[in-house]
């Protein structure tokens, strides 16, 4: 009997088209997603005179820099960011792959797109020159981001070098408790292995709890392992998989459907499979997680106390702890709850699906903001969708902006962007300085808890009021 | 690509963990051309105050940091976002070489396609060449990518490990579209294969 295989190793061979002479293996990208940002590597191809090698295995949606008060290209102001709207769409029809433009229902962030649509499906490579590229990982597919010569490098040839990367296995085992979403498992984890935790691994998330969450907070899991350092987070594929794919509009349909599940079904590493790195949590013990500095690994329960310099005992990790705290504006000790917050912002890749637009409308019913709120969601059917269920309105009665979809201030290029020492509660992925824009404080944090800092202008515990419903 | 084979350099040391690439490249520069040059942009909000004025206390502002072609650094450098933008700003200002513990992943791979050496070494060899920067502001390091060495500043020499692929692309400036599209054949034959083997992919919808 051949050696049990973890699904990375499936995935990886299935995708190896040949190894150089220092063990370098050169893979097939089955799927190359793309966005208004990937208008560099366009420049770079012309320059080469060379040509997109495989249209039909690339798709693209301008997500970056578009405006969220409005799809109309004309209230995009930045010239910049018009010119490379307008490029994708110029490289689209030139180069002749698909692109979900902003006229399109089917624009949004697109690593929310690339599943919503099927696009992304178990047992593929998917590549896209973006780090939250991993999120596409929920459904077993390798996915993982790349620079711009890279993304050249995968119009030309279809094809990228890698080294073999380590795999670490993470299970998550017992029940999450209420007030718990996926988005506190994962800055959990961070928290505990560190930003570089997994630098140089694929992780493979397992145990009770992952297989009992839906296909969005599996999204929301896999999106954030960049954020502790990993190329590529997995989940494999099962009958919430399988659920959620069938019907999309590019999943397979009849017997080609067959076809499919059959192949997916064989992907799930197998019984004994031997990881090079293995970590446990107990979900039972998870409570609702905020971050208080500048990487996401420092992040604690929101019940927590931000640390006190005076009790490091090592002078460097001494020094980095005040100098983060002088950024954020916080004190030392302080509890997390007695930090008041200016904005809060709801959407992204992270947490901009419709399952986290419910939860944070389940706590927006319950009053009014007393600081400005914004939600994207992430993706133009993701808008619809909520607005069929008259979440819009919850938003809106609240004092919430309902805005359109995109990257928006998660990324902060679109010029929704926090003033120098705002800070905000949001459900992005980074809280870096100067992320949301220059001097601005961010803390990380779930739908529910950031709707919940809404209502009260300070970041709370969700968990009693969720007691009081 | 610009070869790497010797270099001798001012040293600068930036003693912070987990500096990402949104530090090094803020995002809202990421549009700018890369045919104008990114070296501007590098560390953009530490250099400058929001009215643009230099910001002194700023490592690379000081006198001492002029001509810096080494950065020596702290664990996770380049962590975060896939932006090249953040090589192409360090290559542009001069810097090329980094030495830290760890980096991220993507940045990693994204230096070797614009000649820039990056070297892991120990946390513990990291601290102790800041520290001897931090005692000789200005100091240079002279690193020989093919014997694999670097010369600290106070004229210790340290070994370093690199992938044997990476250091033949660095030495030769070897570009690496050129060198896959000579794997033409290999990659038309799996293509063939893999469409046959995965119908449900390229089915027309």
């Amino acid at each position: 009997m051949s050696r049990p295989q973890t699904m990375f190793e499936k995935i990886w061979n299935a995708h190896l088209i040949c190894e150089d002479a220092d063990g370098r293996s050169l893979l097939h990208v089955s799927r190359h997603l793309a966005h208004d940002g990937s208008w560099h590597a366009f420049t770079f191809l012309e320059a080469r005179g060379l040509k997109l090698r495989r249209p039909d295995q690339m798709f693209a949606t301008p997500d970056h820099g578009v405006s969220t008060l409005s799809h109309d290209l004309a209230q995009i102001t930045d010239p910049d960011q018009i010119r490379v709207v307008r490029a994708l769409d110029a490289n689209a029809a030139k180069h002749g792959f698909t692109v979900f433009g902003l006229d399109d229902t089917r624009q949004g962030i697109i690593h929310v797109v690339g599943p919503e649509q099927g696009l992304t499906q178990p047992g593929l490579l998917i590549v896209c020159g973006d780090s939250h590229t991993s999120t596409h990982g929920a459904l077993g597919a390798l996915a993982f981001g790349i620079g711009a010569s890279d993304v050249c490098h995968v119009l030309a040839t279809q094809s990228i070098w890698q080294r073999r990367p380590r795999t670490l296995r993470i299970t998550i085992d017992g029940r999450l408790p209420a007030g718990v979403t996926s988005k506190d498992v994962i800055l959990a984890v961070i928290a505990r292995i560190g930003a570089n935790g997994a630098t140089g691994h694929v992780i493979e998330y397992a145990g009770s709890a992952v297989r009992a969450m839906t296909m969005e907070q599996r999204l929301t899991l896999c999106n954030m392992s960049i954020e502790a350092g990993a190329r590529a987070g997995l989940v494999a594929p099962d009958e919430t998989t399988y659920a959620y794919l069938q019907g999309r509009p590019y999943a397979p349909k009849g017997e080609m459907w067959d076809q499919a599940l059959a192949h997916w079904k064989t992907l799930p590493s197998d019984e004994g499979a031997v990881f090079d790195r293995e970590e446990h949590f107990d979900a039972a013990t998870l409570a609702p997680m905020v971050t208080w500095g500048n990487s996401p690994e420092e992040a604690l329960p929101v019940t927590g106390h931000v640390p006190d310099p005076a009790t490091i005992a090592d002078s460097g990790r001494r020094e980095a702890v005040e100098s983060t705290l002088e950024y954020m504006g916080l004190q030392p000790g302080q509890a997390l709850t007695d930090t008041a917050i200016d904005y809060v912002f709801i959407g992204s890749c992270t947490n901009g699906r419709i399952e986290d637009l419910r939860a944070a409308a389940a706590i927006a019913r319950r009053g009014k903001v007393v600081v400005p709120a914004m939600i994207s969601p992430g993706s133009t059917l993701v808008k619809l969708a909520a607005e069929a269920e008259g979440l819009h309105r919850v938003f809106i009665e609240a004092g919430f902006e309902w805005r359109e979809s995109g990257c928006s201030m998660c990324v902060g290029m679109n010029g929704d962007v926090l003033g120098p020492g705002l800070r905000s509660a949001s459900t992005t992925n980074r809280n870096f300085r100067g992320r949301q824009g220059r001097d601005s404080r961010t803390h990380l944090m779930s739908p529910a808890m950031a709707a919940a800092a809404a209502l009260a202008g300070r970041i709370v515990d969700i968990r009693p009021l969720l007691e009081e419903a | 690509m610009q070869p790497f084979t010797t270099l001798d350099a001012v040293a600068v040391p930036l003693g912070i963990p987990n500096i990402d690439t949104d530090q090094i490249a803020p995002a809202r520069f990421l549009r700018k051309s890369r045919a104008d040059g990114f070296g501007q942009y590098l560390f953009h909000d530490q250099r400058w105050d929001p009215q643009g004025q230099v910001i002194d206390d700023f490592i690379l502002n000081q006198p001492s940091s002029q001509g810096v072609g080494v950065l020596v650094t702290d664990r996770n450098f380049g962590c975060g976002s896939s932006r090249e933008h953040a090589v192409w700003c360090l290559v542009d200002y001069g810097i090329r070489c980094v030495m830290a513990p760890s980096f991220g992943d993507i940045f990693y791979q994204n230096a070797i396609n614009h000649g820039l050496l990056l070297i892991r070494q120990s946390e513990t060899l990291c601290d102790a060449l800041r520290a001897m920067l931090q005692r000789h502001p200005g100091a240079r390091m002279q690193i020989d990518l093919a014997a694999q060495r670097f010369t600290d500043c106070e004229g210790g020499t340290h070994e370093f490990d690199i992938e044997d692929a990476r250091k033949k692309r660095l030495l030769l400036g070897l570009d690496e579209i050129g060198l896959t599209l000579q794997y033409e054949s290999e990659i038309t034959a799996f293509e063939t294969k893999f469409r046959a083997s995965r119908p449900w992919l390229f089915a027309p919808r």
